[in-house]
């Protein structure tokens, strides 16, 4: 019988020919992913790990991106834990504070290959289907037994298949895809599923499937995923990364879809996802006008080089209201140092542009850039819920990079198609 | 008993704010912010067997085990919702929480309704009306049996090691 993505994968790693959707299997990830809460993860296992150890060194990808540099001694302390554990562990791949958010390192630094499996104590662990690994977001506490046994269970999940169809329009970017197609089925339109994309994808790069993977769990998905293609090839060689190293996994032709959704991306326009939940998707020019007092470009969602040029290419040779503020949070020191390769850096800060270190940065508002009651941020990561940057009385708005930067120039919502004709 | 009930998509940072998700991980020190941006007379008035009604997809967003460790902590009997997050579904499985899929129930509900749970035969009865809901897999029940996911942990790593 023809089989989903899911059901493929997902019975290679439980060693069975054949899983159905809602069947439990066991399954041992290739990776673990924790980030700052590795510190809460390794203290609910402390007489544990003294007993038993950790199930393999290589199994951990640890990032600290969360809270960095840390903002108390508290935090301070909890990251001094975790370089003590990366020590003591002899953990493999440990990427301390200024390297960049976790999605980002593990695609960058090709620790997340086609037809891997990866488990992570982060919700946007699914950013991986970017390249065709299998990705999905777990608990601390389940981190914390898959440190100690390597292996875990996952129900087989439902598919969905997206086609996406036709070609962009100037404008028009991956995030305005991803935020139409979950205003359309809603924030809980794929809870539980894996989500596959299908169609005419040459034209999205391997960043901006990135954008569209990551933003699955907002409409709930269990993983999403791109499958590998010239487009995949190309990116993992350039980052060292032969065709022969991994083994790519496909769906068969007639495999069962709980849902198919096809969507004509020549019909989209650029789209902001209003106050408080990601599926209050409207048309920018819905709510152009409206003001805005602090922008964010970057995150894992949209802080990669491809991102911060768009901002550039806007923004050069102008000045950003100087009622407002533009924070840029480039994804990966990698990608800030292309970035300050190419002068996307200078022109953003001459722009007016306030540079973060590379990490999460604002987008959780636990530090750098919180809210005050009554303002307004337009931001291109991935959250926009009630108190998600710090304050509970300020509002939050998702758009792609374009639209973050033009509206910058004026200070108010504004469609970058405007400005880029 | 009392309970408390909710929209759609309750989010992580309604049920816990993210500001405080790196500094404040124990059950003592959660129940001050539990629900707090959502519903600051939560914290104050819950009661031990208190249930919570809600929505679909409660529980969205982040992985985020405070609202997980502080609901079982105040001590909530049983979320009823219309669906779940599945981060906060597995989360809840691995505290012993225990989460009820059922949005029949959750639409029968009124202010003032009279609610039991029968956790042996999967019912719930809200009014005059009764709903059932299935029982979680065995695999899934032998982790909430041991007490949560690390206990499970612990007992087969002890068996494995007196092999």
């Amino acid at each position: 019988m023809d089989k989903t993505f899911a059901e493929k994968i997902l019975g290679k790693y439980a060693g069975l020919k054949d899983v159905t959707p809602g069947q439990i299997v066991t399954v041992k990830p290739d990776h673990l992913l924790t980030h700052d809460n590795t510190s809460a993860i390794i203290q609910k296992i402390k007489p544990d790990l003294e007993q038993y150890g950790i199930y393999s060194k290589s199994l951990p990808i640890i990032a600290l991106d969360h809270v960095i540099p840390a903002s108390s001694d508290k935090i301070a302390t909890n990251h001094k834990a975790i370089r003590d554990f990366v020590k003591k562990y002899q953990i493999e791949n440990f990427f301390d504070i200024g390297f960049g958010v976790c999605h980002q390192l593990v695609i960058e630094k090709g620790l997340a290959l086609p037809g891997k499996l990866i488990l992570g104590s982060d919700s946007h662990t699914c950013s991986y289907g970017a390249i065709g690994a299998f990705s999905s977001g777990i608990d601390r506490t389940e981190a914390a037994s898959i440190l100690l046994t390597g292996e875990t269970w996952l129900k087989v999940p439902q598919s969905i298949k997206i086609t996406l169809s036709g070609k962009l329009k100037i404008g028009v970017y991956s995030k305005d895809v991803v935020l139409h197609i979950i205003g359309d089925i809603s924030a809980s339109g794929a809870d539980y599923c894996s989500v596959e994309h299908h169609g005419d994808l040459t034209q999205f790069s391997v960043d901006d499937r990135f954008v569209i993977a990551n933003m699955g769990v907002e409409m709930g998905a269990k993983n999403s995923v791109f499958f590998v293609d010239s487009i995949t090839k190309k990116y993992l060689n350039s980052i060292g990364v032969s065709n022969s190293s991994y083994e790519a996994i496909y769906p068969d032709e007639n495999a069962l879809y709980v849902k198919k959704l096809d969507y004509d991306l020549s019909e989209i326009v650029p789209k902001i996802a209003c106050p408080h939940t990601v599926d209050n998707v409207k048309p920018v020019s819905d709510v152009a006008g409206l003001d805005i007092q602090q922008f964010l470009i970057g995150s894992c969602t949209n802080g990669r080089f491809s991102d911060l040029k768009i901002a550039a290419d806007i923004l050069k040779g102008k000045k950003i209201n100087k009622n407002v503020r533009l924070l840029v949070l480039p994804a990966s020191k990698d990608v800030l140092e292309k970035a300050l390769k190419a002068g996307i850096i200078e022109t953003l800060v001459k722009a007016g542009g306030t540079l973060l270190p590379p990490g999460c940065g604002p987008c959780l508002g636990a530090h750098q850039g919180v809210l005050a009651p009554g303002e307004r941020c337009l931001s291109t990561s991935n959250r926009n819920f009630k108190g998600r940057m710090g304050c509970n009385e300020a509002e939050i708005y998702l758009a792609s990079p374009a639209t973050v930067a033009a509206s910058s120039l004026y200070g108010k919502i504004t469609d970058p198609r405007q400005v880029m004709k | 008993m009392k309970v408390w009930k909710y929209g759609d998509n309750i989010d992580t940072d309604m049920l816990f704010p993210g500001k405080y998700v790196y500094t404040c991980s124990k059950p003592e020190d959660i129940k001050a912010h539990l629900l707090e941006d959502l519903d600051p007379l939560f914290s104050k008035n819950v009661k031990e067997g208190d249930i919570i009604f809600a929505g679909k997809n409660f529980g969205c967003g982040s992985s985020r085990e405070q609202p997980v460790i502080g609901l079982k902590a105040v001590g909530i009997k049983a979320v009823i919702a219309g669906s779940f997050a599945r981060i906060f579904y597995r989360s809840a499985i691995n505290q012993g929480l225990i989460l009820i899929e059922c949005p029949d129930a959750v639409k029968a509900y009124s202010d003032g309704s009279e609610v039991n749970i029968d956790f042996e035969n999967g019912k719930i009865s809200v009014g005059n009306k009764c709903f059932y809901f299935p029982k979680l897999p065995k695999e899934i029940l032998e982790i909430r049996d041991a007490g949560g996911l690390l206990e499970y942990t612990r007992s087969r790593l002890k068996n494995k090691f007196k092999k």
